[in-house]
């Protein structure tokens, strides 16, 4: 291998915790309970790479999402830049460091205020981290940047309700990129799209990966629209991880039986073999965030579920070069 | 692989470039009010009214204190300009209901600018910093709400005499609450709304999201509101004039002309008619056009 | 014998922007037994063909055509006619559990008011009835959770307890409008082996719409692709897949990210979903296919069906051999 690369963003162990209501009925005195939205997360990031990290319902990513940006705060835990760690800083930290770290949402008209214009919304992050600049350049790297992704000059001056789902979500990626960052955290973008837009802004995100040498953390529910973008893909259950692969030792062999459920039940497009195969069936439903499970959280719906997995709470470890899982079956003993 | 990457590219652009009629919100919601009919009707009913009662008083031939001994309770006629009869003191009725009018607007408007200021303010400065400050906040609004209001007034009346300016004070001391209340509900429905986090994922300051992103997209509601508030200052005033608290004498104000018209009621009718017709029209007005803006600055229905 | 016949079925609805033509000129016929996937993105019409047909459209909605149920047409009976075949014969589910599902009442009372309303049956039966079908779609304890309100059941279940609402009545046909979208794969997954073998015990067609093609792949027999209110292309779930011969659904295929393929570059469709309220002449999808010529712009083409392949019928002026050679779609 050639030499050690450093990772830009290195997060450890980060756990963000909610303090939520004691039950039915609340006195003021009725201790309150503790939600673990995200409960012990650790990877690394390195550059120009894509992390694609996938999940159900309840599963935290997106609450991760933001806690990697400090929209929420993390309860414990290491966020380190470049570095420095970025839980320690200061809120002049955190402001610098957003020149560097953008985020691209869900809903794609939501994500833009009705009320300004496509220029004032994608020269907002200009205005805010660069007021030295005149309106004029201001205006002419918006130009540009709405040139990069497919929007056209006599656009500049709409509202965001004017535009289709697809293009507000090249608007949030205008926005994104315009401070030039070294890493974009895209929360599910094109979840709320159609498949033929999915594709065009899939796309597009791969192309100026490759052009600004971008990193990428892509979060979605669907496992085959993450195969298209990412090179690395963590796997979350309940607030913890299962997995963190390789794109094709993920897919091709899958070593967390939750990966192997998740890979199973997704409808393939091909009749013959989605008929002929057979799916893992998870059985019962998702354990509350508030009472997880003992031990390895998955344990309730695993079908290999043993007694140690009630005992031990399992961490990712690195079965080779490709994988690490945290399934306690695969420990090497 | 299926056709050529120029060939879509091209359809790419040539996509891009279909033109889509421009639309403001701005715009649209003008267009929608437009359409309101009644909305419209009251607004140039409204704007009747205030020309009326700004350029009335200067053209007609006479003064508002003016006592015409010979003509006193005189119904409306053609005779001697009083085209809408006199009063228990020969003084013109239709001069007195127009100054009148000055007094009920400056005091709608005026009332409800001190209620706009005040209110926007402490609900959205409630709203967006939330937890401790926002209970502390609404909660003083809380007990405002269960003070006696007439007590209030009356209190500061008998002590302080009948002053214009105190009966402001008084007026605008209650009006505001509404609008502080409506103005945090909004600001918290605003702030949980992706674009605002947006705004944080940028690192914009709290006090550029503040007056750049919330400020405007609560407008709407202000804008609605302030129309629905002045009739209610209006009333209060006309109110607190028929108990004899208010404009001193010999200045008038419709509630004032009101009070007074109803204790003539039966020697002569027209002098509670006129005032009351006023009054109610234009109560009647500003409560269709602050109907006729919130429909139509309803970001619901594009 | 054929259940359904959809005859020349139209929507349109008049809003501010004027008349919007949500669907043109559907054409189907269901047989007993069969599953029909009826696929499309926005503005396809999918969901106000299937609730035309069920004469659930939205006030300002008409709908015109015929829509023939053993020989009667559901579109002009009159309400009280319909709402006897409505949940006896023909019953749908919707895609959002949590709102179709009444919050106030509980289970067993929305379910024994169906049986009530088309079985005459006195509550206890119902009742027993309701457990038996709450069993059948594998809800465990049916019998103490019968009594429970909605909310306390998660959104998998409460999915379930719409399915088995709908087959109260043992309907020969079944509506599903986008059943599983909300929801996540593993209980999607769990949702779909369901309705296979539920179609398999009670025989129930079933009318299957979503936007999914993994979907339609793994449960439907026949295929409807539909865009900007018409049919682009209705044939078997093999031909679909194996051997598209529409412009839209090649590129549909093309554009689908897929566990199977690995995760190279996806060959998008450029443009946006078409306008409703301000259709192009001709055919809808000609200013987003790279195949068009003159002719579709101003001539819409008829679903006719293909010469090769009496069984695939399709909407192009092109004929199939002229788009992608057959055989580049590969399956193992």
């Amino acid at each position: 291998m050639s030499e050690i690369k450093s990772p830009i963003l290195s997060v450890r162990n980060i756990k963000v915790h909610f303090m939520v209501s004691g039950g039915e009925t609340e006195w003021p005195w009725t201790p309150k309970k503790t939600l673990k939205a995200v409960d012990g997360v650790s990877f690394d990031l390195f550059a120009g790479e894509t992390l694609g990290i996938v999940g159900e319902s309840g599963c935290g990513k997106s609450t991760l999402a933001r806690a990697i940006l400090n929209l929420i705060p993390a309860t414990e835990g290491e966020i380190i830049w470049m570095g420095t760690d970025l839980r320690k800083g200061s809120e002049r930290e955190w402001h610098r460091v957003r020149r560097d770290i953008q985020m691209i949402f869900q809903d794609p008209l939501a994500s833009l205020d009705p009320r300004m214009t496509v220029a004032q919304i994608i020269g907002e992050p200009l205005q805010t981290h660069h007021p030295e600049l005149s309106l004029s350049q201001v205006m002419e790297r918006v130009r540009k940047m709405m040139q990069r992704v497919g929007l056209t000059e006599q656009q500049i001056n709409r509202y965001p309700h004017e535009f289709s789902g697809g293009q507000c979500q090249r608007i949030g990626i205008a926005r994104a990129l315009i401070l030039e960052p070294k890493l974009i955290i895209c929360d599910e973008p094109v979840s709320a799209l159609d498949v033929s837009i999915q594709a065009q802004i899939i796309n597009l995100l791969r192309e100026l990966q490759q052009e600004m040498g971008l990193a990428l953390i892509f979060i979605a529910h669907d496992l085959a629209v993450v195969k298209h973008i990412s090179d690395r893909i963590l796997v979350m259950y309940l607030g913890r991880e299962m997995e963190l692969a390789n794109k094709h030792a993920l897919y091709d062999r899958p070593a967390h039986p939750y990966t192997n459920a998740l890979l199973s039940a997704i409808p393939l497009p091909d009749p013959v073999r989605e008929r002929n195969k057979s799916i893992q069936i998870l059985n019962g439903d998702l354990p509350s965030p508030i009472n997880p499970p003992s031990g390895c959280v998955f344990r309730t719906r695993c079908p290999k579920a043993e007694a140690r997995c009630s005992k031990e709470i399992p961490q990712l470890h690195v079965l080779d070069q490709d994988t690490q899982c945290s399934c306690l079956l695969t420990y090497r003993e | 692989m299926m056709f050529s990457k120029s060939k879509r590219q091209a359809l790419t652009q040539a996509l891009e470039h279909v033109q889509i009629e421009r639309r403001s919100p701005w715009a649209d919601a003008r267009r929608r009010f437009m359409k309101n009919r009644a909305a419209v009707v009251s607004l140039v009913l409204l704007g009747v009214i205030a020309f009326l009662i700004v350029v009335g008083p200067w053209v007609l031939p006479h003064n508002y204190e003016d006592t015409d001994w010979s003509a006193l309770n005189l119904a409306p006629t053609w005779q001697g300009g009083h085209w809408f009869g006199t009063d228990d003191l020969g003084r013109d009725l239709m001069v007195r209901t127009l100054v009148g009018g000055r007094i009920s607007f400056m005091v709608g408007i005026l009332g409800t600018l001190v209620a706009v200021v005040i209110g926007v303010s402490w609900g959205a400065i409630a709203g967006f910093c939330g937890g401790k400050v926002d209970g502390l906040m609404m909660r003083f609004v809380d007990v405002m709400y269960a003070l006696p209001f007439m007590l209030f007034a009356i209190l500061l009346m008998t002590f302080f005499g009948r002053n214009l300016v105190l009966m402001f004070v008084a007026l605008g001391a209650i009006s505001w609450l509404d609008m502080a209340r409506i103005v945090r509900g909004q600001t918290l429905s605003i702030k949980s709304k992706e674009f605002i986090e947006a705004a944080r994922a940028i690192g914009v300051s709290r006090r550029a999201i503040i007056f750049r992103h919330i400020v405007p997209n609560l407008l709407g509601v202000v804008v609605v509101y302030a129309t629905v508030t002045i009739p209610n200052v209006i009333l209060t005033e006309s109110v607190l004039s028929f108990l004899g608290l208010g404009v001193q004498e010999p200045m008038t104000s419709w509630g004032v002309l009101v009070q007074e018209g109803q204790q003539k009621m039966d020697a002569a009718p027209w002098t509670l008619l006129i005032p009351a017709l006023f009054l109610s029209l234009t109560l009647y007005c500003a409560n269709y056009v602050g109907d006729g803006l919130r429909d139509a600055l309803d970001p619901k229905d594009r | 014998m054929t259940l359904l016949q959809v005859k020349n079925l139209g929507v349109c609805f008049s809003t501010h922007d004027g008349m919007v033509h949500a669907v043109n000129g559907l054409n189907f016929e269901l047989e007993p037994g069969q599953t029909l996937g009826i696929v499309g993105e926005s503005g396809s019409g999918k969901s106000q063909s299937v609730l035309a047909m069920m004469g659930l459209l939205a006030n300002n909605g008409q709908a015109s055509g015929e829509v023939l149920y053993q020989g009667e047409n559901l579109l002009s009976m009159r309400a009280r006619d319909l709402n006897r075949i409505r949940g006896d014969r023909l019953s749908m589910i919707f895609q959002d559990p949590m709102t179709s599902l009444n919050p106030y009442l509980t289970v067993e009372r929305q379910m024994t008011e169906v049986l009530e309303l088309h079985k005459h049956m006195p509550s206890r039966a119902a009742k027993t009835r309701a457990i038996e079908l709450l069993e059948a779609v594998r809800i465990p304890d049916a019998a103490r959770r019968i009594s429970m309100y909605p909310h306390e059941f998660s959104g998998g279940m409460r999915q379930r307890v719409m399915i088995a609402m709908a087959l109260l009545c043992e309907p020969e046909v079944l509506i599903a409008d986008e059943p599983t979208t909300a929801l996540d794969v593993t209980v999607q997954a769990q949702i779909l082996t369901l309705l296979k073998e539920l179609q398999r015990d009670f025989g129930t067609a079933i009318i299957m719409i979503t936007h999914d093609l993994g979907v339609v792949a793994g449960l439907c027999d026949q295929v409807m692709v539909m865009y900007g209110g018409r049919v682009m292309e209705y044939a078997s779930a093999e031909s679909i897949f194996y051997r598209p011969s529409h412009p839209y659904t090649i590129g549909l295929l093309g554009a689908l990210p897929r566990l199977d393929h690995q995760g190279e570059t996806l060959t998008a469709i450029p443009g946006n979903p078409p306008n409703l309220a301000n259709m192009p002449s001709g055919c809808p999808f000609a200013e987003r296919c790279a195949y068009a010529f003159p002719r579709c712009n101003s001539e819409l083409p008829v679903l006719i069906s293909n010469p090769d392949d009496a069984s695939v019928l399709r909407a192009c002026h092109l004929k199939p051999a002229q788009l992608v050679p057959v055989g580049e779609i590969q399956h193992v």
